[in-house]
């Protein structure tokens, strides 16, 4: 393996610790849409919890949101950010060591809440359950991470800071900042700690942590995945780079207000909940902004749609993207709030950005990378990037379908009511009418978990070592 | 001057900031520098690189 890296090292930049995160999204993945697939199965028949502790819904969930999100996506956004800012700014990462760092920090990480979660050891706080020893070592690598980063842009060759690197910044310091706060907690022992905020303004903490995650980590940090791959695959610049910073300043400016929309109806005061959706519809502007810059690149271009597997993965994207971005400031409006919140609708939502958006771009970015981290012409097979992304895209389209239905059936079936004033149907009235959506959606997730199947066996017959590339350093030194 | 006021001058503020920035980011001026960092992600391809890129294009 050694003498592998040594034929695989770049003159400039250190393509290593982008491999390893490359490799690792793939693996992780792998493994959080699997935890995915069982708990979307345990829905529909609950008995597949075997009565075991480890294996209940409760404990799973969040050992399948924080994989998917912070392991999959983080590795996939640690690995495309580090080549990026190389890349644009002409110089190698600041540090190898600290780099290195950061990937044995963040995969320990991820082993932590792997072993923890499962045990039932949460601080119960939605997308941040991991337990107060492992968010201090998550603001350790993260700290890391922010002087590797900015440290790579101070000493840059280029006179301009490519706009990748701002939106990776943002997600970047959005997220240290984000996660101190809401992570501020009393220990009381090594695996138990209470919030330092009571009540409705624990609430509001942690909504404003958990839509500003959606914000900064799932759409700032894949923006700038976005505003590099779409290019260099399409083979033009970005549509329009005025409207790139315009929408930069105008969505990192609105996103950090949406998060009481998450609170509708509940004990916040009402002007809170009012502004909380009066910004996420503003949030439409900036989040089309990104979607129609990152399509029009390809303007004039269109035909290359018809033979590149991994441009129709990144155009797709963006075209989820869009849907989820219209949708969730419609989600957003008081009324329709009341009918689609607590139901499967909300799922759906996630997903269709989750799925469709951060997953096929993120998954798009490594299909470009991949080839040239391991000194390769292209991915070993283009066929199997075809069937990957069509697999991807039924996959999510069975997704949210059957959420919607099954959200909206849910949302109307909980407000009927009779002449009397008496409920027409029972909460188990609503489950059980909400089975074969929830089949439909496991199939639809295990075609999208199958397909990341796909991926990794084109991934290990890509980066295969080969005699004949063994041979000759120098390919895989100018790649 | 009571918090109000604050209020509305902070939102008149923003809206003073966001139409500076769109002049700013859309004045002739500036058309040459945004075209340079356009082409960042191009720029840094050596000659055989970009042969390769091109190749991976043409396939991919």
């Amino acid at each position: 393996m050694s003498e592998l890296n040594a034929a695989l090292e770049h003159p400039v930049y250190n393509y290593r610790v982008v491999r390893q995160f490359a490799v690792m999204t793939v693996v992780w993945g792998i493994v959080g849409m699997l935890v995915g697939v069982l708990i979307a199965a345990q829905l529909a028949w609950p008995q597949l919890g075997f009565d075991l502790p480890w294996l209940q819904y409760g404990r799973l969930r969040p050992l399948h949101t924080n994989a998917v999100i912070f392991a999959f996506g983080g590795c996939a956004l640690f690995a495309t950010s580090y080549y990026i800012v190389q890349r644009t700014c002409q110089v190698r990462l600041l540090s190898d060591k600290l780099a290195a760092v950061t990937f044995w920090g963040w995969q320990l990480v991820i082993l932590s809440a792997a072993i923890t979660l499962p045990l039932g050891i949460t601080t119960s706080k939605e997308y941040a359950e991991l337990e107060w020893p492992i968010d201090l070592l998550i603001t350790f690598v993260w700290v890391v991470y922010a002087i590797v980063f900015f440290g790579t842009i101070l000493k840059r060759k280029t006179p301009h800071i490519y706009v990748a690197n701002w939106f990776l910044g943002a997600f970047i310091i959005a997220v240290a900042l984000l996660h101190v706060i809401n992570s501020l907690e009393m220990p009381v022992t090594l695996t138990k700690s209470y919030s330092v905020y009571a009540g409705t303004v624990d609430a509001m903490v942690q909504w404003w942590y958990g839509h500003n995650a959606v914000g900064f980590f799932l759409t700032a940090g894949f923006l700038g995945m976005m505003y590099y791959f779409v290019p260099k695959q399409a083979g033009r610049p970005v549509y329009s780079y005025r409207l790139s910073i315009v929408h930069f300043w105008a969505l990192v400016a609105v996103y950090i207000w949406a998060g009481p929309h998450h609170l509708h109806y509940t004990a916040l005061p009402d002007w809170a909940q009012s502004l909380g959706m009066v910004m996420s519809l503003i949030l439409l502007a900036p989040s089309w902004g990104g979607m129609i810059n990152g399509m029009m690149t390809l303007s004039g271009a269109w035909d290359k749609l018809r033979t590149d597997p991994i441009l129709r993965f990144l155009v797709v994207s963006l075209s989820f993207y869009g849907m989820s971005t219209f949708e969730g400031p419609m989600m957003s409006i008081k009324t329709v709030n009341a009918l689609s919140h607590y139901t499967d609708w909300t799922i759906g939502h996630v997903h269709s950005g989750a799925l469709g958006w951060v997953a096929m771009i993120s998954i798009g970015s490594l299909y470009h990378l991949i080839p040239i981290l391991f000194g390769k012409q292209q991915m070993y097979s283009l066929s199997l990037i075809n069937t990957h992304f069509w697999m991807s895209t039924i996959g999510t389209v069975l997704y949210i379908a059957s959420m919607w239905v099954n959200g909206i059936m849910q949302g109307l079936m909980w407000r009927a009511y009779n002449q009397d004033g008496t409920l027409t149907y029972s909460f188990a009235e609503a489950v059980e009418a909400s089975f074969p959506g929830y089949v439909v959606r496991l199939i639809g997730g295990a075609i999208f978990f199958s397909g990341m199947l796909v991926m990794a066996y084109n991934v290990y017959m890509t980066t295969r070592p080969e005699k004949d590339t063994q041979d000759s350093p120098a390919l895989a030194a100018t790649a | 001057m009571d918090i109000n006021d604050l209020r509305g001058l902070s939102t008149a503020l923003l809206l003073v900031a966001f139409v500076g920035l769109c002049i700013w980011a859309y004045s002739h001026k500036r058309k040459a520098a945004f075209d340079e960092a356009a082409n960042l992600p191009f720029a840094d391809e050596e000659p055989a690189a970009a042969r390769d890129d091109k190749e991976n294009n043409r396939h991919g």
